[in-house]
C-alpha cells in the first residue's frame, strides 16, 4: 500500500504549487508600479482631448477589469473565471475570446514539444549510455557534436535548419504548420501538409536535446559500470548483457528526475523555436500578445503553460514512483 | 589553492573552454580599440547589405584605369544568369535541339551560352510551348545578346548653361580599377543589417553586454542562491523546511514564465539592459540553492565544523571559514553555468519582445529579434542572424567546457 501515500503527497504538493503558480500569475503584474489596464487606457484615449472623457474611458476600463474592486475580491473574480475557462476577450484580436485562441493553439504545441523532448530525451539516454559502455567513436566523436549543439539555443538551431533544409535544399516549407492554401480539415492532403510543417521545428527542438541527456547519462552510467555490486556481478559470472541491463537500469533513475526538473527549461526555449517557423503554437501566440499588449493573452498563455509544465512534472513523478522501488520500500517504513 | 589551479588547468576541456572564452572576452575588449565606429551607426541606407567590400562608384570611375586583355563577358555570364535560367536553356536545348543532356553542364555559363547561341532560333516552331513560354525564351535570348555585347560605355556630364550632355569619358570593357586606388570603401566583414548597421561592430558590442548580463545575473542568483542554501542547511529545522519548500516551487514553476510576466509587467520604460539582468538573476537562483544545501548538510557534522562550534566561534565565522571553502568549487560552476543560461534567457527574452527595451545598445537576443522583425531567416540574409547564434553557442559552450572541466577535477570519479 506504499504507493498511495506517495502518490497522494505529490498529488497534494502539485495542487499546492498550481495554487501558488496561479497566484503568482494573478499578483506579479499587479504588483508592479502602472498596472496594465492604465496603460490600455492610456493607448485607447490617446489624442482625446476632452479631460471629462479620458476620465469616462479610464473608469470604464477600471470597472471592465474590475481594478476598483479589492484585491481579495479581484481574485476570487479571476478564479472563478478561470475555472470556467474565461480569461475574457483578446485585445490584438478582438472580438475573439482568449480560451477560443489559446485552445487553437495549445494542441500545436503539446503535440510538437511533448514527442520531441521525449525523443531527445530517449535518444541522449541510448547515446549516453552506448559512450559510457563502449566509448571509442561515440565517446569521442558523436557525443562531443551533439554537445556542441546542445549549447546552440533551440531558436538557433531552428535558424539553422530553417536555412539548409527550406531555403537552400527547399526540402521543407519554411513557416505555419500546414500549407496556407489549406483549411484545417481531416483530409489526406492537409495530413500530409501538418507532417511536412511539422519535421523542422519537431527536429530542431530534438537535436539540441540529445546532448545535454546523453552527458548526464554517461556521467551516471560510469559511475554505475564502477560500482562494487558490478564487480561482484563479474566475480560470480553473470552474464555482461544482464550486468548491463541492471547498470542502465539504475543510470536511468536519476535521468528521470533530471527530466522533470528541465522540462520547464526546455519548453521554454522550444516556445522561442516555434516563432521562427510561425508554428501556429503557444509560442508564436505570445508573441503576438506581446507585440500587440495584449494582457490578458499573455496572462492566459503563462497560465496555461505552468499548468503544461506541472501537469508533466506530475507524470514524470508518478512514473518514477513506479519505476524506483525504493519510493515503494521508503514509504512502507 | 595554487595546486588546486594547476591542476585545473591540466584538464583539457577546461583548458579548450577557457581558450574560447577568453578569445571572445579579448576580442571584445581589442576590437574597439581598432575599429573606433560607433557600433550602432547606421552607415547603410537599406537593409541588409551583402558582406563585402563596398567602393565608391564615382570615385572608381575617375580613378586611373589600367587596361586588362581579360574576357569579361564570362564572368558576367556567371554572375547574371541564375540557376533557374539555365536550367530552362538546358530544357529547350535538349526539347528542341535534340542534344543530350550530357553535352550541356549547367555549372558551365561559358558553354551553355555558345551552345544556346548555335542552336537557338525563335522562329523556330517550338511544339509544345505555350506562348507564355516562347517569349520568356526570347526575352532570355535578348538577355543573353546585350550580356556578349562588349559595349562601351559613355559617361556624360551636364553643361551648367545649356543643359545639354557631353560626353566626358568612354569606358571601354577591358578597362579595370585597382580597388586600393579608391579612397572611400568600406569593408563589411559580415555585412549590415536591417538597420544599415555593420553587424560585425555591432556584434562585438553585444557579445559585450550580453556577458555583462550574463555576469549579473549570474552573480545575483549566485549571491541569493548561496546564501539560502548555507542559511537552509546550516540551520535546518523548520527554516530548512521553508527555504526547501520555496525552492522546490520555484523549481516546478517554468522560471522563463515568470521572467515573461515580471519583463512585462515593469512595463517598457524601466526595461534597461541592467534591469533585464536583475530580473534574470532573481528568477534563476533554485539550482544553486539546491546544491548548496546539499553540500552543507554533508558538512554540517562533520569534526572540524563541531570543534568551531564547540571552541564558541560565532556563526558568520563557521559558515566563512569552515565550510565556504569546502563548497567553493561547487560555487565557482553553479555561476558559470548561471552566466551561460542567464545569456540565453536574455536572448529568449528579446526573441519574444520582451528583451532590454532600449536602442542605445545592442544585446545578441535584440540583434537575433530584429533579425526575425525583419524576416532575415526568410531572406536567406544569413549575415544578420548566423554570426549571433554562433557567438552564443560558443559562449555557452566554452563555458560548459569550463564547467565540465572543473567537475572532472573536483569528482574524481568522472575521470577517464
Amino acid at each position: 500500500m506504499g504507493y498511495k501515500k506517495y502518490y497522494t503527497n505529490k498529488i497534494i504538493w502539485y495542487l499546492l504549487t498550481l495554487v501558488i503558480a496561479v497566484v503568482l500569475n494573478f499578483i506579479l503584474p499587479r504588483l508592479m508600479p502602472g498596472d496594465p489596464v492604465s496603460a490600455i487606457a492610456a493607448r485607447a484615449v490617446n489624442g482625446m482631448t476632452d479631460s471629462t472623457a479620458i476620465q469616462a474611458v479610464y473608469e470604464d476600463y477600471a470597472e471592465k477589469f474590475g481594478i476598483n474592486l479589492p484585491m481579495s475580491t479581484q481574485f476570487a473574480i479571476f478564479i472563478k473565471n478561470a475555472v470556467r475557462g474565461d480569461f475574457g476577450v483578446s485585445f490584438s484580436q478582438y472580438p475573439r475570446t482568449v480560451s477560443n485562441i489559446i485552445a487553437s493553439s495549445v494542441w500545436w504545441t503539446v503535440c510538437l514539444q511533448l514527442p520531441a523532448i521525449l525523443l531527445g530525451w530517449i535518444l541522449g539516454n541510448v547515446l549516453g549510455a552506448v559512450s559510457a559502455y563502449k566509448k571509442g567513436i561515440f565517446d569521442k566523436g558523436v557525443l562531443p557534436v551533439f554537445l556542441f549543439m546542445s549549447n546552440v539555443p533551440a531558436f538557433g538551431m531552428a535558424t539553422v535548419l530553417l536555412y539548409v533544409f527550406s531555403l537552400k535544399l527547399g526540402m521543407a516549407p519554411s513557416s505555419g504548420g500546414y500549407g496556407f492554401d489549406l483549411i484545417p480539415t481531416a483530409s489526406i492532403t492537409f495530413f500530409r501538409s501538418v507532417l511536412a510543417h511539422y519535421q523542422l521545428p519537431f527536429w530542431s527542438v530534438v537535436l539540441i536535446t540529445i546532448g545535454g541527456q546523453a552527458i548526464g547519462m554517461r556521467s551516471m552510467s560510469i559511475y554505475e559500470l564502477n560500482a562494487d555490486y558490478v564487480k561482484y556481478s563479474r566475480f560470480m559470472g553473470i552474464k555482461d548483457r544482464k550486468i548491463v541491463g541492471y547498470v542502465f537500469r539504475n543510470a536511468m533513475l536519476p535521468q528521470i528526475t533530471g527530466l522533470a526538473m528541465s522540462i520547464g527549461t526546455m519548453i521554454g526555449g522550444a516556445l522561442v523555436a516555434e516563432i521562427i517557423f510561425s508554428y501556429p503554437g503557444l509560442g508564436t501566440t505570445l508573441l503576438a500578445a506581446v507585440k500587440g499588449r495584449d494582457y490578458p493573452l499573455i496572462s492566459a498563455c503563462t497560465l496555461i503553460i505552468t499548468i503544461m509544465v506541472l501537469l508533466a512534472n506530475l507524470i514524470v513523478e508518478l512514473i518514477y514512483g513506479v519505476i524506483d522501488p525504493r519510493i515503494k520500500a521508503a514509504q512502507q517504513d | 589553492m595554487k595546486n588546486q589551479i594547476r591542476q585545473i588547468f591540466h584538464s583539457p576541456k577546461f583548458k579548450v573552454g577557457f581558450v574560447i572564452f577568453a578569445a571572445l572576452l579579448l576580442l571584445t575588449f581589442f576590437y574597439p580599440l581598432i575599429v573606433t565606429d560607433d557600433p550602432l551607426e547606421m552607415v547603410g541606407q537599406g537593409n541588409f547589405f551583402k558582406p563585402g567590400t563596398y567602393i565608391s562608384v564615382t570615385e572608381a570611375v575617375n580613378t586611373d584605369p589600367y587596361t586588362l586583355n581579360m574576357n569579361t563577358s564570362s564572368g558576367r555570364m556567371e554572375k547574371n544568369l541564375s540557376m533557374e535560367e539555365r536550367m530552362a536553356m538546358a530544357d529547350w536545348l535538349g526539347q528542341f535541339a535534340g542534344l543530350s543532356p550530357k553535352e550541356m553542364d549547367v555549372t558551365d555559363a561559358d558553354g551553355l551560352v555558345s551552345l544556346w547561341k548555335e542552336h537557338y532560333d525563335s522562329s523556330s516552331e517550338q511544339k509544345g510551348l505555350i506562348a507564355a513560354r516562347k517569349k520568356y525564351f526570347s526575352r532570355l535570348d535578348k538577355k543573353i545578346t546585350g550580356l556578349l555585347e562588349d559595349r562601351d560605355i559613355l559617361l556624360a556630364e551636364k553643361n551648367k548653361e545649356t543643359g545639354e550632355l557631353s560626353v566626358k569619358e568612354t569606358i571601354p570593357s577591358t578597362s579595370y580599377v585597382n580597388v586600393s586606388d579608391v579612397g572611400s570603401r568600406r569593408v563589411f566583414i559580415l555585412g549590415t543589417d536591417n538597420f544599415g548597421r555593420d553587424v560585425l561592430t555591432e556584434l562585438v558590442a553585444a557579445i559585450k553586454t550580453s556577458l555583462k548580463i550574463g555576469f549579473i545575473a549570474g552573480l545575483i542568483a549566485t549571491t541569493i542562491g548561496l546564501s539560502l542554501g548555507l542559511i537552509a542547511g546550516y540551520l535546518g529545522g523548520f527554516i530548512d523546511d521553508l527555504i526547501l519548500f520555496i525552492t522546490n516551487l520555484f523549481t516546478v514553476i517554468p522560471s522563463f514564465i515568470l521572467l515573461i510576466l515580471i519583463s512585462y509587467s515593469i512595463g517598457k520604460n524601466a526595461r534597461g539592459v541592467m534591469m533585464v539582468a536583475i530580473i534574470i538573476g532573481l528568477t534563476s537562483w533554485t539550482w544553486t540553492t539546491r546544491s548548496v544545501r546539499s553540500q552543507v548538510i554533508s558538512l554540517r557534522n562533520r569534526d572540524h565544523v563541531n570543534l568551531s562550534k564547540l571552541s564558541g566561534h560565532s556563526l558568520f565565522r563557521i559558515i566563512l571559514t569552515d565550510i565556504l571553502p569546502y563548497i567553493a568549487s561547487y560555487v565557482v560552476m553553479a555561476l558559470i553555468l548561471q552566466i551561460s543560461s542567464g545569456i540565453l534567457a536574455e536572448a529568449q527574452l528579446s526573441m519574444i519582445g520582451l528583451g532590454p527595451a532600449t536602442t542605445t545598445v545592442s544585446t545578441l537576443g535584440l540583434m537575433m529579434n530584429w533579425a526575425m522583425s525583419y524576416s532575415a531567416h526568410l531572406n536567406g540574409d544569413w549575415w544578420a542572424y548566423f554570426p549571433v547564434i554562433i557567438s552564443i553557442a560558443l559562449i555557452s559552450f566554452s563555458l560548459n567546457l569550463m564547467n565540465t572541466g572543473l567537475d572532472q577535477i573536483f569528482n574524481p570519479q568522472l575521470r577517464e
